[in-house]
């Protein structure tokens, strides 16, 4: 490749004392060029944003580079003091982050953010400044960009504040775009517009692009060339047709065999079609309360649901943000309470339950939930966590922590994990902890509400595996809610698809992902990164 | 015109909550144990029953409670406050005489202590690994722990006795007469220790407030942002991370506003600040209900007051905030 724009050059960031390896990036070198889209590939801890953010200049605190060089049309960018550093932010080099929810100031509009680009490098004046950032906004495609610019992010969808990231990115037409997982937070029909637009304008601009990712399906949307990196360490590099279609290194093929794959196992039989819960007609309704002068809104999360999961199965929600899913799935442990419709659980009908009698059906159903960081109690060692939920149900406590420390074998975490504290886990390992936390109760039903989203594709791959496990040591029923279709294929024997809080289809694993029916349901499925390269390959 | 709007609201809200004010504190003061008018008998030297029953007669002691209520409310409606028999004027005028010097002391105080706490705080916020920053915050945390009646009695002993700067006492040089200008200067002078004592202590909280909350924002993503947009980091410490941190610090200020009538009492007290503080403690010690009521209710109006503007205030810091609370 020629028209080289960024040569990153034996690049090792060494990290503070006490890390938990000495360099978060070790003896790192790729190129970047005028015209490619260069992914840099990797699960969390790979080290794979650090050299984003060398180029940049935003280095964390304490990581420094002790070694090597990057070489930005030629100049070490390492060399540079932090004002000529500054000057090239943003206008040579420009960056999209990964949360469009927080990396837009919440107290300034849309249009100033991205006229401040502008000011920042002494562009134009205030007027001309506005007029700019509206014609950016056009050309990134947001919905009536003359309202778009007075807006603050609140009032904007992830998919519209991202699209003001990219405006605000593209603003000066840098010669590099650096990309920190722009899509990772986005539904999956949001992530493959924005994908386009980022390869739209790369082609239109003829940019470098450094894209970082975890998902080789987005991997094999948009890049050029692939690098993957693993502790610091590049570990194999190359154009993105190879690296797919023929991997070299071990760790990647892991990483791609990893992805969900576009075969959907073939149906079980279930042993007992006895229905284990039966949900009908069920109705939710969001209201914000309205003031004297002020309308009340409705959001209508749950229209008329209704389903059945037999005993032993494992039955999938799927929807992107706003369906409804959580809302039901919340509504089944009875965290919500549904406005009309029946819960039956083994014919008892959940939803009408109340106070003791509610208390002691409960426990029948456990949920484990999507984030692994938050929902632990940081105060709270993990043998606690999960002993309190028996202890709550008059289990004697020596007993129920004995049983913690049982589980947490069961889950593959050994009982010693039981005297330590969540913040001293891994996110993989806290899923787990929270996967026994749900079982302390042995109950008959759990839903998992997007319990693997959080993780990287190995953990989640290995997450799925023991919920598999589990499920049929201890003849569990599960929910499982996701808004990644190609997980609940793998895992469910039948699928519900959602949207704006009703059900649009729903069949066995292999009708709904095979041959939908719904245009909707197509649509989910032509957005997931990656279907066609698979596609191809099988 | 929301605006317009949403003060309506508020002030209908005010109304009804400043009656309950006027009647609970009308009650509290029933509770007080003690007879009015044998006090008032005793101050007069006369105690024989005849009169004191003609003293009942004259304030409406003898009447129902409801009764008196009704009179103390109706009153108050057309801002009839009664009478302070110990001071021998109308509770209002007594009031309005008082209440300037105190909003005097308290709004210079209030401005100064929250001016130069965000101020500071900002410069510690900015110099977190420096001994500078250090210095800031060791100095706010000496002001936070002193009390205020000792900085008061230091700050006399050291500028007016020691150095004789500054006066030590009063609002104005009893005696000398100056009008215009110079009269100006005169309680500017005497203004600088009681407001730079009574501002010291939410200085300092301001201070470590805006610290904290800058080095919070400052971990923000948005941050980050700005600074791959090239923005220098003056522009970003202001524009980003001190307009996202004054978020709390409003909260705090609007608390602080709500004393700005009550929250005086030991300072004016210390140098003889002639405010409503220094008059509330007089008609506490004497027994003087009406002037107290009158008092209460007064610094309970200004207390709503400020809470209605700090909600603005933080409606036009904040365009998240939307619907009324």
């Amino acid at each position: 490749m020629t028209d080289t724009v960024l040569s990153i050059r034996n690049l090792t960031l060494a990290l503070p004392k006490g890390a938990d390896r000495r360099y978060a990036a070790e003896n790192v070198t790729y190129d970047v060029a005028k015209g490619e889209i260069m992914c840099v590939v990797g699960e969390s801890g790979s080290g794979k944003s650090m050299a984003a953010n060398a180029v940049m200049g935003l280095l964390p605190k304490g990581v420094r580079p002790t070694d090597g060089e990057i070489l930005f049309h030629g100049e070490d960018l390492l060399k540079l003091d932090e004002k000529r550093h500054r000057e090239l932010r943003g206008l040579r080099i420009g960056m999209i982050f990964q949360e469009p929810m927080t990396a837009l100031n919440p107290l300034m509009r849309a249009g100033d953010q991205i006229a401040e680009v502008f000011e920042a490098h002494g562009l134009y004046n205030a007027k001309e400044r506005q007029q700019k950032a509206l014609s950016l906004l056009e050309e990134v495609g947001i919905p009536q960009p003359e309202k778009a610019i007075r807006a603050y992010p609140f009032e904007l969808s992830g998919g519209q504040r991202q699209r003001v990231m990219i405006a605000m990115a593209l603003a000066l037409e840098p010669e590099l775009l650096i990309a920190d997982e722009p899509t990772t937070a986005l539904d999956v029909t949001t992530q493959a517009q924005i994908l386009e637009l980022i390869r739209d304008l790369q082609q239109r601009r003829n940019m470098a692009v450094m894209f970082i990712t975890h998902d080789f399906g987005v991997v094999a949307e948009i890049a050029t060339r692939v690098c993957v990196m693993r502790l610091g360490k590049v570990v194999e590099l190359g154009l993105a047709s190879d690296i797919l279609g023929n991997p070299q290194h071990e760790y990647t093929r892991s990483l791609i065999d990893a992805i969900p794959s576009n075969a959907v196992p073939p149906a079980r039989d279930v042993r007992d079609p006895a229905p284990l819960l039966e949900v009908r007609q069920l109705n939710k309704v969001f209201r914000s309360r309205g003031g004297l002068f002020k309308p009340s809104r409705e959001v209508v999360a749950l229209n008329d649901v209704s389903f059945t999961l037999d005993r032993g199965e494992t039955v999938g929600i799927v929807g992107e943000s706003g369906s409804g899913k959580s809302t039901m799935g919340r509504c089944v442990v009875r965290l919500e309470r549904p406005d009309s419709g029946e819960l039956l659980l083994d014919g008892v009908n959940l939803s009408a339950l109340k106070g003791d009698a509610l208390r002691r059906e409960r426990k029948r159903v456990q949920m484990v939930f999507q984030d692994p960081y938050a929902s632990l109690n940081p105060r709270t060692r993990v043998g606690l966590a999960i002993a309190q939920g028996p202890i709550a149900n008059g289990v004697p406590r020596q007993e129920a922590l004995k049983q913690a420390g049982d589980l947490l074998d069961l889950v593959g975490l050994g009982a010693a994990a039981a005297e330590r504290f969540p913040h001293e886990f891994s996110g993989g390992q806290r899923q787990r902890i929270g996967i026994a936390r749900a079982l302390a109760l042995n109950p008959e039903l759990i839903v998992a509400d997007e319990a693997v989203s959080a993780l990287d594709v190995s953990i989640q791959a290995q997450i799925l595996e023991l919920l598999e496990d589990l499920k049929r040591k201890l003849s569990l029923s599960l929910l499982f809610i996701t808004h990644d279709l190609r997980v609940a294929a793998q895992v469910c024997d039948r699928i519900i698809v959602m949207q704006h809080g009703r059900i649009v289809e729903q069949g066995t694993a292999q009708e709904v992902f095979l041959s939908p029916r719904e245009a909707y349901t197509r649509e989910l499925l032509d957005a997931i990164p990656g279907r066609a390269h698979e596609a191809a390959a099988v | 015109m929301v605006y317009a709007r949403l003060i309506a609201m508020r002030l209908l809200k005010a109304v009804i909550v400043l009656f309950l004010i006027i009647v609970f504190n009308f009650f509290l003061i029933q509770l007080a144990p003690g007879d009015p008018a044998a006090i008032l008998a005793g101050e007069a030297g006369a105690t024989d029953e005849a009169f004191l029953r003609q003293l009942r007669e004259q304030f409406g002691l003898d009447q129902p409670l409801y009764v008196q209520l009704w009179h103390y409310v109706s009153g108050i409606a057309t801002l009839d406050f009664g009478y302070s028999y110990r001071q021998q004027m109308p509770v209002l005028d007594l009031i309005l005489e008082r209440l300037p010097a105190t909003l005097l002391l308290t709004g210079t105080a209030f401005v100064l202590s929250l001016a130069l706490g965000i101020f500071a705080g900002s410069m510690a916020a900015a110099r977190v690994k420096k001994i500078s920053g250090s210095v800031i915050m060791a100095l706010a945390l000496v002001f936070y722990a002193t009390p205020l009646f000792w900085v008061a009695l230091m700050a006399v002993l050291l500028f007016s006795v020691y150095l004789d700067w500054l006066p030590a006492y009063g609002m104005f040089t009893v005696g000398a007469h100056y009008t215009g200008m110079a009269h100006i200067l005169d309680v500017a002078k005497h203004l600088i220790l009681p407001a730079s004592t009574l501002a010291l202590f939410f200085m300092a909280i301001y201070t470590r407030m805006t610290r904290a909350s800058m080095l919070e924002a400052s971990q923000q993503d948005y941050v980050k942002t700005a600074r791959a947009k090239g923005l220098k980091d003056r522009v970003i410490q202001r524009r980003h991370i001190l307009r996202n941190a004054l978020l709390p610090i409003i909260t705090l200020a609007g608390l602080q506003a709500g004393q700005m009538v009550g929250g005086a009492i030991l300072t004016e007290t210390v140098f003889a600040w002639p405010g409503i503080g220094r008059l509330m403690y007089e008609a506490l010690m004497q027994r003087d209900y009406n002037l107290l009521l009158g008092i209460f209710f007064f610094s309970a109006a200004l207390v709503i007051v400020f809470n209605i503007f700090t909600d603005l205030v933080y409606r036009l810091a904040d365009p998240r905030i939307k619907e009324a609370s």
